[in-house]
């Protein structure tokens, strides 16, 4: 990725690098696998309002907690809410989380990477420095705290897991830049005395978008299992609003009786995550193209 | 050498003093203080719950205070268990989650790390294919999932296995071991699969195999020294890791470890508790990172000599 001859190469030719990758991605079929069931969920999870098979507040409480059937799918809940509904609006969070919260990592990691990496010396020095500080407080308590000044609202548990999960973005985009601005084509641009503002947006950021997508598709997966872990401890997403991992806190409690309430959740994160990591395995060997040509 | 680790010493007090800063004034910032719960309290009683807890000085005032106490080893005393300090409460819990740690820990590098030299000694075949999506599903489980699980069936449906506790019936200690210990498992085997891959290809192990030693020799001598530094270096960050997953494993089956105490404290909002175990966590997992950085760079004879040249 970082040798001169593919950087030419990629400048030259344009789009080349992003249609080789494109055919090695399609050829891992566990990569495509997680490409189309990513697709499929998030358009599961946009027509939610409209393809769930009951109303969201739908409850039943005659009917109780029931296993699947032919009326319930996936069976209902101890209010008689149906499961399926309920996954599916608690996806629609989940996944919300997962990639706003991760998009929020990534405009302040790259920035701060790349920003880090680019200035070198005291600033790099300082900017990292803090970095490692932060890696080192327990995120807990800034969710925590957060949760008790604000309220427990979702657009805060965006931001708050936005705020810890981009340090590790932060580091590959400074390893990145660092390794970046020794070579040929930077040296160039700064030559010509283009702004620094210019070289870190024009040459810098796109030249290290391969590891970017990379991490950011792997990030994902990690976001969506600290918003799970959250709920699941009473800390993320509140009732009446409903995610993944709160369905497998109230699963887990009363798992010894009906079971299929911690089952079904349980599989459609786990089969979330599964995706998104063989998406992101596949995008890494996609894009790696020193990978590529040994 | 000694330089590196002199270093790497210095660098780490003043992150354990930003992170006793920052907690301390975060704590101290959030609104709802801990005597304004759900009865009301006398006036005069809380104006003295607040001097014996120092919360009617200037919030400046406090801090030197308590980084005074915190000089001397105490970390406080706590707001909801009255009489009792943030140490004995640190004391009753570390133990149980130290032991938890360690056999997750051994869970993982033991089970994955074998895993991992497994797969890599036969890359792309089935020995290859089957334990890394082993790990795979490791990665992809999470805790608060494969604990209910696991329990679901071997404690439930098997009977084979006790679903809760710590030390009272044999066995309880092994399905919270395993829980938290699986997706480090999982990590280690990818991570020392990749390590060896490469190793396994450099010249000196070429070298090794022509001048004819055995297989397990190259393997075991030569290759996993070299192999195993990312291991070595994720270590420090998987504890940190652990600390958090102890969170949820001790929920779940219902250890009376620090992990467990962490939660009520937030729930119960004892700042103290909070502040006080916070600044005992943060330090150890700064102390670990430290450890784990000395350890993979004395593996590593590269950057062993270049600081050791440079004394």
């Amino acid at each position: 990725m970082s040798d001169v001859a593919s950087t030419l190469e990629y400048a030259e030719a344009g789009t080349s690098l992003w249609q080789d990758a494109w055919v090695r991605l399609r050829r891992n079929r566990l990569a495509v696998f997680g490409l189309v069931v990513m697709a499929t969920l998030i358009v599961l999870a946009l027509l939610t309002p409209w393809i769930a098979p009951y109303a969201y507040d739908a409850q039943d409480l005659d009917l109780g907690a029931t296993p699947p059937s032919a009326a319930h799918w996936l069976g209902t809940d101890v209010f008689g809410r149906d499961m399926l509904t309920q996954i599916l609006y608690g996806g629609r969070i989940s996944l919300a989380v997962g990639f706003v919260a991760t998009a929020v990592a990534l405009l302040i990691g790259v920035t701060w990477g790349a920003i880090a990496g680019y200035a070198g010396g005291k600033v790099d020095a300082v900017m990292m420095r803090l970095v490692d500080i932060l890696y080192a407080l327990p995120f807990m308590i800034f969710i925590v705290l957060l949760m008790v000044v604000f309220g427990r609202n979702v657009l805060l548990l965006f931001l708050a897991i936005g705020a810890v999960e981009w340090l590790t973005m932060a580091r590959i985009m400074r390893g990145q830049v660092q390794s970046l601005r020794q070579q040929e084509f930077v040296e160039a641009a700064i030559s010509i005395g283009l702004p620094t503002t210019t070289i870190i947006r024009r040459h810098l950021v796109p030249n290290a978008l391969g590891p970017i997508i990379v991490y950011t598709t792997l990030t994902i997966p990690q976001v969506m299992l600290l918003e799970a872990f959250l709920s699941f401890l009473g800390l993320g997403i509140q009732p009446p609003q409903t995610s993944w991992g709160l369905l497998i806190s109230y699963g887990a409690e009363t798992m010894e009786e009906y079971p299929w309430l911690l089952i079904f959740p349980g599989a459609a994160l786990t089969l979330t995550l599964f995706s998104l990591n063989f998406l992101g395995d596949g995008l890494r060997d996609a894009l790696d193209v020193r990978g590529a040509k040994d | 050498m000694e330089r590196f680790i002199a270093l790497r010493l210095l660098q780490a007090i003043p992150v354990i003093l930003a992170v006793i800063t920052v907690t301390f004034f975060l704590v101290r910032v959030a609104p709802g203080g801990p005597f304004d719960s759900e009865k009301a309290v006398i006036p005069e009683v809380k104006a003295a719950l607040e001097r014996q807890y120092r919360l009617d000085l200037p919030l400046l005032q406090q801090y030197t205070a308590y980084l005074g106490d915190l000089a001397q080893g105490d970390l406080g005393p706590s707001f909801k268990y009255p009489g009792r300090s943030v140490n004995e409460l640190i004391a009753a819990g570390l133990p149980v989650t130290a032991e938890l740690g360690l056999y997750a820990l051994l869970v993982a590098v033991l089970i994955g790390g074998s895993a991992g030299i497994f797969a890599s000694l036969k890359p792309n075949t089935a020995q290859d294919y089957l334990p890394m999506a082993a790990a795979m599903i490791g990665i992809c489980m999470p805790t608060f999932l494969l604990g209910p699980l696991l329990v679901l069936v071997f404690g439930i449906h098997l009977e084979w296995l006790p679903v809760s506790g710590w030390g009272d019936i044999p066995g309880d200690k092994l399905l919270p071991s395993i829980t938290l210990g699986a997706a480090y498992a999982a990590y280690i085997a990818r991570l020392s699969r990749a390590g060896m891959l490469e190793v396994l290809n450099q010249d000196y192990i070429r070298t090794a195999r022509a001048k004819g030693l055995p297989e397990w020799q190259v393997v075991v001598k030569h290759a996993l020294r070299g192999g195993l530094i990312p291991v070595v270096a994720f270590l420090g960050p998987a504890f940190a890791g652990l600390l958090a997953g102890s969170f949820v494993v001790e929920t779940i089956f219902q250890i009376p470890g620090l992990g467990r105490f962490y939660v009520q404290a937030a729930f119960n909002r004892d700042y103290t508790m909070i502040l006080g175990t916070t600044v005992f966590l943060s330090t150890l997992i700064v102390l670990f990172n430290l450890a784990s950085d000395i350890l993979a760079a004395w593996l590593n004879p590269r950057l062993r000599h270049q600081f050791g040249s440079s004394r």
